[in-house]
């Protein structure tokens, strides 16, 4: 294996897959311009020519329904959304439609489609440049939705997206594209719906969310020197998420914290507390805890931004709370 | 294009010198943005609009202080043409409390609702239906205000745009909406977003009045505008002004993007040429304003932009404990 960076391995996700089946393209808006993807799209249009990779004007709704047009068709586009807040233009196409569309004609017609959604907090660009909007779609019948947070499941979550024949929401960090680790050159991929303990503890389970899984690793090293073993999941999928590798660790620990870098109001760790609460109630030895950002719109100055954001310390302060 | 034509001599010089000043000051304070962008000093992200002063400038001449303006990621022109406070645009880049909108919103969210500036916003096309919306409250209101939009050639590709048309023709409502033609939307030229060349015939198709103007002759605008808003203030309904210009700096930042495009720096070069500020200052010139008048104006300029970086950089930082402040207010603030 070799290590690659997060926005590397999923540009070779997408190289492999398109080399390896015509159907597969790629479209939107600067999918051939570093400004927006990184090196997380470079070149592709060089190797797999412009008809295939698509650089669409700013019509994020007329693209994400093209794109749900041609994946009824047997294609299989990945619409790319450089910022998910402006993928809310194409709300109709993924909600209405291609959520729907499976269970309207009975499994008859499917969308075999990929949407691909960039969260891009911080950096003073406010709250239209900076929305993590999982719960949102997490809502959705007929939607899956998947954060990587390693390299490995950057590539192995894009490819298992792209052959689950349903349409899957795929949302990376751009916080996380210089994030380097072992990557198999393989075209492999990483299963929907199973979590990834990410580091094993007795004393509290951390489930975490994308970016949020590098704050609970962070979180555990300090919390190890207190004599606090916590146990890290990395959930992959947020829907449908893996009760399993969850309840399991709870019965080991008695103590969950959720982190997930979004709005904690009916937020996907709302979903994860609440199921935990309803159908583990006796194993839990404390208040189940949730580490999420503050129901308030994105700021940009720097001050409000520091008090807005959630880190590893936020997940320290919750799992102290959960060992009173 | 209108050139210097007949009606463009009827702009008094009084009107002519304030466009200028205006122009001046825009560019003057967004020169200076770009060198604190520079510099990491400010750290949100600008993008300067600095060769389409024009637009801004003639546009808001023609509108009553009580009409409203609606922008979006590019509007410190806007802003400040509309009467925006200088120290408040400065202080709100600077991410400081005493910011138009508190430090919140950066350069991408400015308001100014007493100078009608309700805000603009980076989502591109956004604000054209809430400039619809506008203009719908006034003629509900039964009030002869008007709504500008003003919005780039990017945004004419989203379906918002074509939707607002439509809906602002079918109800004759005031609305004036401004595309700023600077032939880019960020990487992408106008040519490989559309096959025409052909923003302002949408005005013909959905019935409301449309105008292609030089976006680089002020009084070519302004008499545009000028004309469009008379009608409308008369219940004769919408109109589409399309102002060719382009932007010397790059999408966002100072730095010019010349890697974009083939043709970039050659086309750079042949618009430097046609410096809107440049072609208002020898139309003064030629009407036989003096030199000296005109260091005078840029010192003036250049003085109040100083008072305001100070005054941004002295202000304080939002508190912490703001932070959750204003996500809504308990009452109606207009
Ligand atoms: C809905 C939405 N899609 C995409 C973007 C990213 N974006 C920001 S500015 C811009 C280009 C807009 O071009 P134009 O409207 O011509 O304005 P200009 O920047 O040229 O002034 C794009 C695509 C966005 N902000 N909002």
């Amino acid at each position: 294996m070799r290590a690659l960076t997060y926005a590397q391995a999923i540009r070779e996700a997408h190289a492999q897959l398109m080399a390896e089946d015509p159907r597969v393209f790629l479209i939107g808006q600067g999918v051939r311009n570093p400004w927006y993807a990184g090196t997380s799209l470079q070149d592709l249009d060089k190797e797999f020519g412009c008809d295939r990779v698509i650089d669409s004007p700013v019509a994020e709704n007329a693209t994400t329904g093209a794109a749900v047009g041609a994946a009824i068709m047997g294609m299989r586009p990945i619409v790319f959304h450089p910022r998910m807040d402006f993928m809310l233009l194409a709300m109709d196409p993924i909600v209405n439609q291609a959520a729907n569309w499976s269970y309207l004609f009975a499994g008859r017609v499917s969308v075999p489609l990929v949407i691909r959604a960039v969260i891009n907090r911080g950096g003073e660009q406010g709250a239209q440049h900076s929305q993590a909007l999982q719960a949102l779609f997490a809502h959705v019948p007929g939607l899956k939705v998947v954060m990587p947070a390693t390299p490995y499941d950057a590539k192995g979550l894009l490819v298992a997206a792209v052959n689950d024949g349903n349409p899957v929401l795929y949302i990376d960090d751009r916080w996380l594209y210089e994030k380097q680790g072992d990557v198999p050159d393989s075209l492999y991929g990483v299963p929907l719906g199973k979590a990834a303990v990410r580091r094993s503890g007795r004393h509290v389970t951390v489930v975490a969310t994308s970016c949020m899984v590098h704050e609970a690793l962070q979180a555990a090293d300090t919390l190890a020197t207190r004599g606090i073993e916590a146990e890290v999941i990395d959930l992959r999928t947020i829907k449908p998420w893996d009760r399993d590798v969850v309840f399991s660790s709870i019965g080991k620990t008695g103590r969950m914290v959720v982190a997930d870098a979004a709005w904690m109001s009916g937020g996907v760790a709302a979903d994860i507390a609440a199921t935990v609460a309803g159908e583990l109630f006796h194993a839990l030895t404390a208040p189940i805890i949730r580490v999420c950002l503050p129901d308030a719109p994105a700021p940009t100055a720097t001050s409000l931004e520091q008090a807005y954001y959630v880190n590893a310390n936020d997940i320290v302060v919750a799992v102290e709370k959960t060992m009173r | 294009m209108s050139q210097d034509g007949h009606e463009n001599r009827e702009v008094s010089d009084e009107r002519l010198m304030s466009c200028f000043r205006g122009m001046l000051r825009i560019r003057l304070a967004e020169e200076r943005i770009g060198r604190l962008v520079e510099s990491r000093e400010v750290r949100t992200p600008c993008h300067l609009s600095i060769g389409q002063e024009a637009v801004a400038v003639g546009v808001c001449s023609s509108l009553r202080s009580d009409d409203t303006v609606w922008g979006g990621h590019r509007s410190h022109g806007h802003y400040l043409a509309k009467g925006g406070d200088l120290n408040a645009m400065m202080a709100e880049i600077f991410g400081k409390a005493t910011g138009c909108s508190g430090g919140r919103g950066g350069s991408m969210h400015l308001a100014a609702p007493a100078q009608g500036i309700f805000g603009t916003v980076p989502l591109v096309a956004a604000t054209i239906p809430l400039a619809v919306g506008a203009a719908l409250a006034a003629k509900l209101r039964g009030i002869d205000q008007v709504a500008a939009a003003f919005f780039g050639d990017g945004a004419t590709d989203e379906g918002h745009f074509h939707e607002s048309l439509n809906l602002a023709a079918l109800n004759r409502l005031p609305v004036l909406f401004v595309c700023e033609n600077n032939g880019y939307s960020t990487h992408l030229a106008l040519q490989e977003r559309r096959l025409k060349d052909n923003i302002v015939d949408s005005a013909e198709l959905h019935g409301l009045h449309g105008c292609g103007v030089d976006g680089n002759d002020v009084q070519a605008v302004y008499a545009a505008a000028a004309d469009a808003v008379q009608r409308m203030r008369a219940g004769g309904g919408p109109a589409l002004l399309e102002c060719r210009t382009y932007r010397w700096c790059g999408h966002v930042g100072p730095a010019q993007d010349l890697d974009v495009g083939k043709h970039r720096q050659q086309e750079l070069q042949e618009w430097m040429q046609r410096d809107p500020i440049a072609r208002v200052r020898e139309r003064l010139t030629s009407r036989g304003l003096g030199q000296d008048v005109i260091e005078g104006l840029y010192r003036q300029a250049t003085e109040e932009i100083d008072v305001a970086v100070e005054f941004a950089r002295t202000s304080p930082a939002p508190d912490e404990s703001d932070l959750l402040q204003h996500v809504s207010v308990a009452r109606r603030g207009i």
